[in-house]
């Protein structure tokens, strides 16, 4: 396949859709747009012959012509909570890629606090988005980054001025109804200004069977001595592609934590990039994987110790049964300079199938001498001693397994420092144990 | 309640038991006594229904059922509890999910209803009381930096509350210091009753003091070798093993 062959539809698309998207007036826009569809054009969708890519194959993704979904929105009447429903005051809904204010609320909001939709900001208030947008995810050598920069209509815009705290968390929540093999390109924009705080989480799930695509762009900025928590569920249903790309700037005494936990897709890839903007910060990144059937999960995270004094933890943890596999790529970067930094990373993996696999590749680049680095990657099973052990207890075979997969993830979901956010997708684990 | 006949298994291809009779009535104790080595835990096992631990030959039956045939947590629910002669540490759960995991595994197979959140508590705090033992223990994971005597009284703590109809102790008395091993007694007295069996597995003659069986036997090369009353026990204690061939001090 050429690269013509699969972008062309895309570029066509492209070409037709290009006038009406939100902000189609605004310069500065339709120059990114344009610079996205270009790049991607120019690089196609990446191949396993790029490192990056070595383990996660596309080709299935680039076989289906996906298109944005049509304007005649789906109905949809209620959209569950991660969290318990008392505890969601601020929540937009994006279904099929397009803000739903019916299905939204904002609750009262402190002053210097701006929590909008994408589509939303761009006509109301674009000059707050210019610069911002595509600054930390720039379209340069990633295809995909580049096709959602073109396509993004709609996704989620976080504001916060200095000093403010946004006690309550955001919810994002982007339903796939799977009524058309439908292309979203969400892109997420957080801004927290210095000594700002606030947790988001973003939770995509889907409905239907038919294929489809979400190609996720999130452009995260914490200030200096900011704190961000970001969550993120990805539920997607068993046809669908999931793709998304984040990207955090972490400024001087910042602390940037993001847990991802990835039940859903047949094929989804998490990328996270942290990069470290002032000394003293911290990044922890953390997730739970639970693959079955023939589901392909690719989790790839790059943190650059940019600068001196930082300190950066990873702990993943995943599942893995049936024929499904795994990715686990961490790239830890130690520029010339940045002394006293500290870096640990652990990818384990449970293998509860013998037609299971992971692909494991912790990658450490140390430019400096006065650093602790570390990384740890292990692959096991469960153990007969302690599954015969539980069975001798009357629990069965399956709930002792259940018990065991549950453990070994939750070592992961304990990571997280918000105790509903940690309850929740502990719940989340013992639902996709029973098998749903 | 539990007749062994001409038991022979294999471990990894290896003889251990080479032809076991036993027969344990309701509301009996019986003791087995043998140097290391002479197959107890694997006579242990193989009533538990570890995988590895190959019947070659001989049955099995427990309250009229062909034990051998059914899976270790069928065993269980049906009232067979081993207590490990080394209680295996299970990282990330807790003592106290673990315990009630189990009761309502059991009790769901009995026909009875799974108890709520605070009617586990209402019992778990009743027996742990009962065995001198912390709520602490419960919130911990299970067995994980628990002392050897912790551990045991932990298996004798699952025993209480699982309520067994056949308690098989796996030289349970070891590693405990004497105020230990009364607790642990206390605690396996607690459960005689005119239903329930036990065969209690030792080394020493020492917590046969407390848990005083109605019979004792010595196991050596992977068979009974001799059976008797409680005195056997003294006689054992006194003269060791080498009647049997065996050459240690017990
Ligand atoms: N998993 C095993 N693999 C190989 N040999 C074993 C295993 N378990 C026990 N054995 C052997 O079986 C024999 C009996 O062991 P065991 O039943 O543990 O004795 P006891 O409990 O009386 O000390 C010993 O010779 C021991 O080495
Ligand atoms: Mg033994």
């Amino acid at each position: 396949m050429t690269v013509t062959a699969t972008t062309s539809p895309y570029l066509d698309q492209f070409r037709q859709l290009a006038p009406t998207l939100p902000g189609g007036r605004l310069p500065w826009l339709g120059a990114l747009r344009c610079a996205g569809a270009e790049r991607f054009a120019a690089l196609g969708f990446p191949g396993t012959r790029q490192e990056a890519w070595k383990y996660t194959n596309l080709r299935a993704l680039e076989k289906v012509v996906f298109a944005p979904p049509p304007a005649a929105a789906v109905s949809i009447d209620r959209v569950s909570s991660v969290l318990p429903e008392d505890l969601v005051r601020h929540r937009l809904v994006f279904v099929d890629g397009r803000f739903r204010a019916a299905l939204s609320a904002v609750g009262d909001l402190p002053a210097g606090v701006a929590i909008t939709s994408l589509a939303a900001a761009l006509e109301a208030t674009p000059d707050l988005l210019e610069g911002h947008l595509g600054r930390l995810g720039a379209v340069d050598g990633h295809a995909l980054l580049a096709l959602n920069t073109a396509f993004a209509e709609d996704g989620a815009v976080l504001l916060l001025s200095r000093g403010v705290d946004l006690e309550a968390p955001v919810e994002l929540v982007f339903v796939t109804t799977g009524v058309t093999t439908a292309m979203t390109s969400p892109r997420l924009l957080v801004v927290a200004e210095p000594d700002s705080r606030a947790t988001v989480i973003e939770h995509h799930v889907g409905l239907g069977e038919t294929a489809s695509f979400s190609n996720v762009v999130a452009e995260i900025e914490v200030g200096a001595g900011a704190r961000l928590e970001h969550y993120k569920v990805q539920r997607e249903s068993p046809a669908a592609f999931h793709i998304a790309v984040a990207t955090a700037r972490i400024g001087r005494d910042a602390c940037y934590d993001n847990f991802v936990l990835t039940q859903g897709a047949q094929l989804s890839r998490s990328e996270i990039r942290a990069v470290f903007a002032g000394t003293g910060g911290d990044c922890r990144l953390s997730g739970a994987y639970m693959v079955r059937g023939h589901q392909h999960c690719d989790t790839t995270t790059l943190i650059d110790h940019a600068e001196p004094q930082c300190s950066s933890r990873e702990v993943y943890k995943g599942a893995l049964d049936d024929h499904s596999r795994a990715v686990f790529q961490g790239k830890i970067v130690v520029r010339p300079g940045a002394q006293r930094t500290d870096g640990h990373q652990l990818n384990r993996a449970l293998l509860l199938s013998e037609h299971a696999e992971i692909d494991s590749k912790p990658e450490l680049e140390i430019y400096a001498d006065d650093v602790k680095c570390s990384h740890g990657c292990t692959v096991g099973e469960l153990e007969d001693t302690a599954l015969f052990y539980l069975r001798s207890r009357g629990i069965d075979r399956v709930g002792a397994r259940a018990l065991l997969t549950a453990a070994f993830l939750n070592e992961a979901i304990d990571e997280i420092p918000v105790e509903a956010v940690r309850t929740a997708f502990q719940d989340l684990t013992a639902d996709w144990l029973q098998g749903s | 309640m539990l007749e062994i006949k001409n038991l022979h298994a294999s471990v990894a291809g290896k003889p251990i038991l080479k032809g076991i009779d036993l027969s344990i009535g309701p509301g009996e104790v019986h003791a087995i006594m043998g140097p290391n080595g002479s197959g107890k835990s694997t006579l242990s096992y193989v009533l538990a229904g570890r995988d590895g631990y190959d019947v070659t030959d001989g049955s099995v039956s427990y309250d009229g059922l062909d034990l051998l045939t059914m899976e270790p947590e069928e065993r269980a629910a049906s009232g067979v509890f081993l207590a490990f002669q080394y209680p295996v540490e299970i990282p990330g759960v807790s003592n106290m999910t673990f315990l009630k995991a189990a009761l309502n595994a059991v009790r769901k197979h009995r026909g009875d209803k799974e108890l709520d959140a605070m009617e586990f508590l209402k019992l778990i705090r009743a027996k742990t009381r009962l065995l001198n033992m912390t709520d602490e223990m419960l919130k911990r994971a299970v067995n994980v930096g628990f002392s050897g005597g912790e551990k045991k009284r932990n298996e004798v703590l699952q025993m209480a509350v699982l309520d067994p109809k056949l308690a098989v102790l796996d030289e349970t008395d070891s590693g405990l210091d004497i105020d230990a091993l009364k607790v642990v007694a206390e605690g396996v007295n607690a459960l005689r009753g005119p239903e329930r069996s036990a065969l209690v597995i030792t080394h020493y003659q020492r917590l046969l003091d407390y848990i005083v069986p109605d019979f004792v036997h010595v196991l050596a090369h992977g068979r009974i070798q001799r059976s008797g009353g409680k005195e056997l026990a003294l006689e054992l204690e006194a003269k060791g093993y080498a009647e049997f061939g065996v050459d240690e001090a017990a």
